[in-house]
């Protein structure tokens, strides 16, 4: 009985290289556009949300999402006393707040004690400070830490989401983002 | 001075392996009798690089903080078992102890191999060392375990509290043996490529290695997913996170090929497939090695995050890889099959063996890396976990697990006998566990019902082997395959019940409250403040029962702060029939405290399958070894070609 | 007496990373009276991924965003609202990433046809190891 022999087709032995290839092309790219630990909010260009807050101090009113439409744009910062970047961000807040730049602020699982302290130390930039004490409106907003900052324009849509604290390298880009969303 | 001893010895090993493999293209291409030279050269080497890990464990024994590596992994305050187990809690040790198990079985094979031809040996010693190569310039290049600090600091940065325990003396060490262990499948599968002697003697060769790979590769990972599972807090044993799938592909791979290996032993057929899946197995630890090291993808378990050093191991990766595949496409085409197999017989049994389990594999690797392609192609980022692995392996998985009953009761060639006849009985007790299940736990979901059924059929085919024959006089190869098998039944029934029957409760208790979990009632007695060497803790203290009788549980949250940490560290007790998981966190506004409790029926024979699975690889390897041994005392053929 | 020693030993470790001063939201490490509710949100959880920790879902994971996130799943589910809307509202603010499970979209088409696409290959690579007819 003849034996068979079965031999592997051209396609077929090279497939594996081939396939390699595709899979090191890939490692590469990866390499070379080293993957973001950030998860971006999907929502810049869509509508806040809409939310109210309790205050988050007795010296200051809080935010709503209606009082973020108010036909100029606005910063909305994602703020916490606990968060320790956010200290040296209030600095830059305050200067972009002196160049005329109206600030919100969302208070993180924060309590208000800790928050008027926190102001006290480092500066107040914050028109209004909302209370969000189980991060229900960050969630809602789609930010995942703190600090972070959206700027709103005065329909009430987001434009700009600015992960981490604003430094003031980022000072220009950011009066820029609020002139275009005039 | 140690340390220097370590880095020297290291650079002599890397130019034995230059030698060793200069050596080989030397005898293969002329006719230079290089054996002896080659087989000393090769147990130098690994020797070398033993002493070259043996510096770098002396090194942090001592707590020198001298060294670099030392200071920012280690403390001198840590516990001596943790000190020196933290060699390999960091890159650069972990990598020595890599290439170090590289070079000592590189030795191994040059000691012991014996029933491999003698050109395949070379060549096949050649490639380890060409292998070696490029993993210790890696290391000098790149990674010096060795570098020095200076001044010396007072004292380290610590270890990551989470490695502070006896999985990372056991874990790491087993796993690393397991995959490097398949380089020498790797290696030995190009020399025979490259010498053209692929065939039955090649498969009789690399048996007892990959066997010793798998085995503790199977150890390996059932240790680490125990550990994962009382060191995590949450009673999860697997999350299908990238650097786990870059452990469980070499098995599937590993598994697949020792398979394969048994049908080119005994038949002389599926040359071009055992081939394959030997590059692939030790490919896919080497890729899990990129995977862990590159910190391109987000993992719990990842290592270091530098990309310069991802880059190397790519370059390495791709060489090795692609050269393995260069030569299979290129020789591929002189590896002769024989006549096709006959539909009902052990060889279609494992053909269709291999092609599940390399399904299985496909969408393992398909899946961890697949986020990637999407972000490459689109940049889009989504996410793929448990959820698609769980829906899509789970089921393939059980198709496998009932052919493992059916597989070893074929003959080879062709099954004669009716075969259907003598599943009748496990049939049989699989649609009575089905009925049980049905009756007894209506509520459950279908995949973890027809894992009970389908451990319950495993459980009672996978013995089958050994029934009607007096098990005494069973060859021990026989009774490994039953008792592997069997440990696969034992592994799915434990997955099955963990996954159907689980009772959890969350809740904040004050002290005195008592809460019930499944049959238990737990009450939390007290929660008190208790210390340790270099940490601080909150201790709960639980007494449970159900019916008569309690056991006393202390769960803790430690504190540690070298560097600053927090972990649970749950309490668990484990009974005859499941174990009762508990965990206390932080108290609340009111008073109470934070407790997470689970009664787990069953769950321990998750681990206990793969202890048996490992046992009866461990039995088949003793089988043949001891077959091998008695070979040798009669005289036969093979002894008049000599080696050294 | 006894719980000034706990504040001492809660006070002399200092957690790592910052950490709010309140403590987790109601639902987050309480279950739903309805066990079947309670299954549903479980199960949900598990296939969310936790924004913090990243490579665990929210069910398994210690952070206190994650915490939240499970609050905000009890809550709603409670509320009687399906699993898929939730998933749906959160892959709304935080894209595909969020999810564990890959949705229906067409990037994740392969993924579900990968497997079929595997068996089908490996069934023709091995056809003909295997003889289907008898005597041929």
């Amino acid at each position: 009985m003849a034996e068979e022999k079965l031999r592997m087709s051209r396609s077929l032995r090279f497939a594996p290289l081939a396939l390699l290839l595709l899979i090191v092309l890939a490692l590469i790219w990866r390499l070379a556009t080293p993957t973001s630990t950030n998860v971006p909010s999907k929502l810049e260009g869509k509508a806040l949300p809409n939310f109210t807050l309790a205050e988050a101090v007795p010296s200051k009113p809080t935010v709503s999402a209606a009082d973020l439409a108010t036909g100029e744009p606005r910063i909305v910062n994602i703020f916490a006393s606990w968060c320790v970047p956010c200290v040296s961000e209030v600095k830059v807040l305050q200067e972009l707040k002196g160049r005329g730049v109206a600030i919100d602020g969302i208070a993180v699982r924060d309590k208000p004690q800790d928050i008027v302290e926190f102001l006290a130390r480092n500066g107040d930039p914050y028109e209004r400070i909302g209370s969000d004490p189980q991060s229900q409106v960050q969630i809602s907003l789609g930010s995942s830490g703190v600090p972070e900052s959206f700027i709103v324009d005065g329909k009430g849509v987001i434009r700009y989401q600015h992960i981490g604290p604003i430094e003031q390298s980022d000072v220009p880009m950011i009066l820029a983002k609020l002139e275009q969303a005039r | 001075m140690i340390a220097e001893a370590g880095l020297a010895a290291l650079w002599l090993a890397a130019g034995l392996a230059a030698f060793q493999f200069f050596l080989m293209i030397l005898a293969l291409r002329s006719d230079v009798e290089v054996t002896r030279a080659m087989r000393s050269i090769a147990v130098v080497q690994g020797t070398l690089t033993l002493v070259a890990f043996g510096m770098l464990l002396l090194v942090f024994a001592r707590s020198d903080m001298s060294v670099e590596l030392v200071f920012a992994n280690s403390n001198s305050a840590k516990p001596f078992i943790y000190k020196v187990a933290g060699t390999w809690g960091n890159h650069e040790g972990s990598m020595l102890m890599w290439v170090t198990i590289l070079a000592v079985a590189g030795a191994f094979v040059a000691l012991f191999s014996r029933r491999t031809g003698e050109r395949t040996l070379i060549a096949g010693l050649g490639s380890q060392a060409l292998l070696a190569l490029g993993f210790y310039a890696f290391l000098l290049i790149a990674s010096n375990p060795f570098a020095r600090l200076s001044p010396a600091p007072p004292d380290g940065q610590g270890l990551n509290p989470l490695l502070q325990d006896p999985g990372l003396a056991f874990h790491p060490p087993t796993l690393y043996l397991g995959y490097v262990g398949l380089s020498v499948a790797f290696s030995l599968a190009v020399g025979a490529l490259l010498t053209g002697e692929v065939d039955a003697r090649l498969a009789r060769a690399m048996r007892p290695w990959v066997l010793g790979a798998w085995i503790l590769l199977t150890l390996g990972i059932t240790a680490g997913s125990y550990w994962a599972y009382y060191e995590l807090g949450w009673g999860g044993y697997w999350f299908w996170d990238p650097v786990e799938n870059a452990s469980l592909m070499p098995w599937l791979a590993a598994t697949a090929l020792l398979h394969s290996i048994n049908v080119l032993a005994a038949r002389g057929a599926l040359k071009a497939w055992t081939m394959m899946l030997a590059v692939i197995a030790f490919s896919m630890s080497m890729v899990g090695t990129f995977l862990v090291r590159s910190g391109i993808l987000t993992s719990v378990h990842a290592f270091a995050i530098d990309p310069e050093r991802g880059t190397f191991l790519l370059a390495l990766l791709a060489i090795y890889v692609g050269a393995a595949f260069i030569l299979f496409a290129v020789r591929g085409a002189t590896l002769k099959e024989g006549a096709p197999f006959e539909l009902v017989s052990r060889e279609s049994g494992l053909v269709v063996n291999n092609l599940i389990l390399s399904v299985i594999l496909g969408i393992v690797f398909l899946g961890t890396l697949y986020p990637l392609f999407v972000e490459a192609v689109s940049g889009e980022k989504l996410s793929v976990g448990a959820p698609y692995f769980n829906a899509v392996a789970g089921p393939l998985a059980l198709v496998l697990a009932v052919l493992v009953g059916i597989g070893p009761l074929l003959s080879w060639r062709r099954e004669r006998r009716p075969v259907l006849k003598q599943l009748r009985i496990p049939a049989l007790i699989a649609a009575t566990a089905l009925a049980i299940t049905i009756i007894l736990a209506p509520g459950i979901g279908i995949l973890p019902r027809l894992g009970l059924v389908v451990a319950a059929f495993l459980a009672a085919a996978g013995i089958l082997p050994l029934v009607g024959r007096n098990p005494l006089r069973a060859p021990l190869a026989t009774w490994g395959m039953v008792v592997a098998h069997f440990g696969i039944a034992v592994a799915l029934a434990g997955m099955a019940a963990n996954a159907a029957f689980t009772s959890e409760r969350l809740a904040i208790a004050k002290t005195g409250e008592t809460l019930s979990v499944g049959p238990w009632l737990v009450q939390l007695q007290d929660v008190t403040p208790t210390a340790g060497k270099n940490w601080t803790a909150i201790e709960a203290q639980l007494r449970a029962s159900r019916g008569s009788g309690a056991v006393t549980l202390k769960p803790q949250t430690r504190y540690f702060s070298d560097p600053p940490t927090e972990t649970n560290e749950a309490a668990i007790r484990t009974f005859w029939n499941g174990q009762l998981y508990t965990v206390v966190g932080k108290s609340d506004s009111s008073g109470g405290w934070q407790l997470r409790l689970w009664w787990k029926p069953f769950v321990t024979l998750i681990w206990l399958g793969g202890a048996l699975i490992a046992l009866g690889g461990a039995l088949a390897m003793l089988g043949r070894l001891l077959r091998m041994r008695r070979r040798q005392g009669a005289s036969v053929d093979w002894r008049r070609k000599s080696y050294a | 007496m006894r719980r000034l020693l706990i504040l001492l030993a809660l006070v002399a470790a200092q957690p790592l990373l910052a950490d709010s001063n309140l403590p987790p939201a109601y639902w987050a490490n309480r279950q739903l009276p309805d066990p079947k509710e309670e299954a549903k949100a479980q199960a949900l959880m598990e296939e969310l991924r936790c924004l913090v920790c990243q490579g665990q879902s929210i069910a398994d994971s210690d952070a206190e965003l994650a915490g939240d996130m499970r609050d905000l799943v009890r809550r709603r589910i409670a509320a009687g609202e399906k699993p898929g809307d939730i998933r749906a509202w959160l892959v709304q603010r935080y894209g595909t990433w969020i999810s564990y499970k890959p949705t229906a979209e067409l990037a994740a088409w392969p993924l579900w046809l990968a497997p079929i696409a595997l068996l089908i290959i490996g069934a023709w690579l091995i056809r003909r190891r295997i003889k289907l007819k008898a005597g041929s």
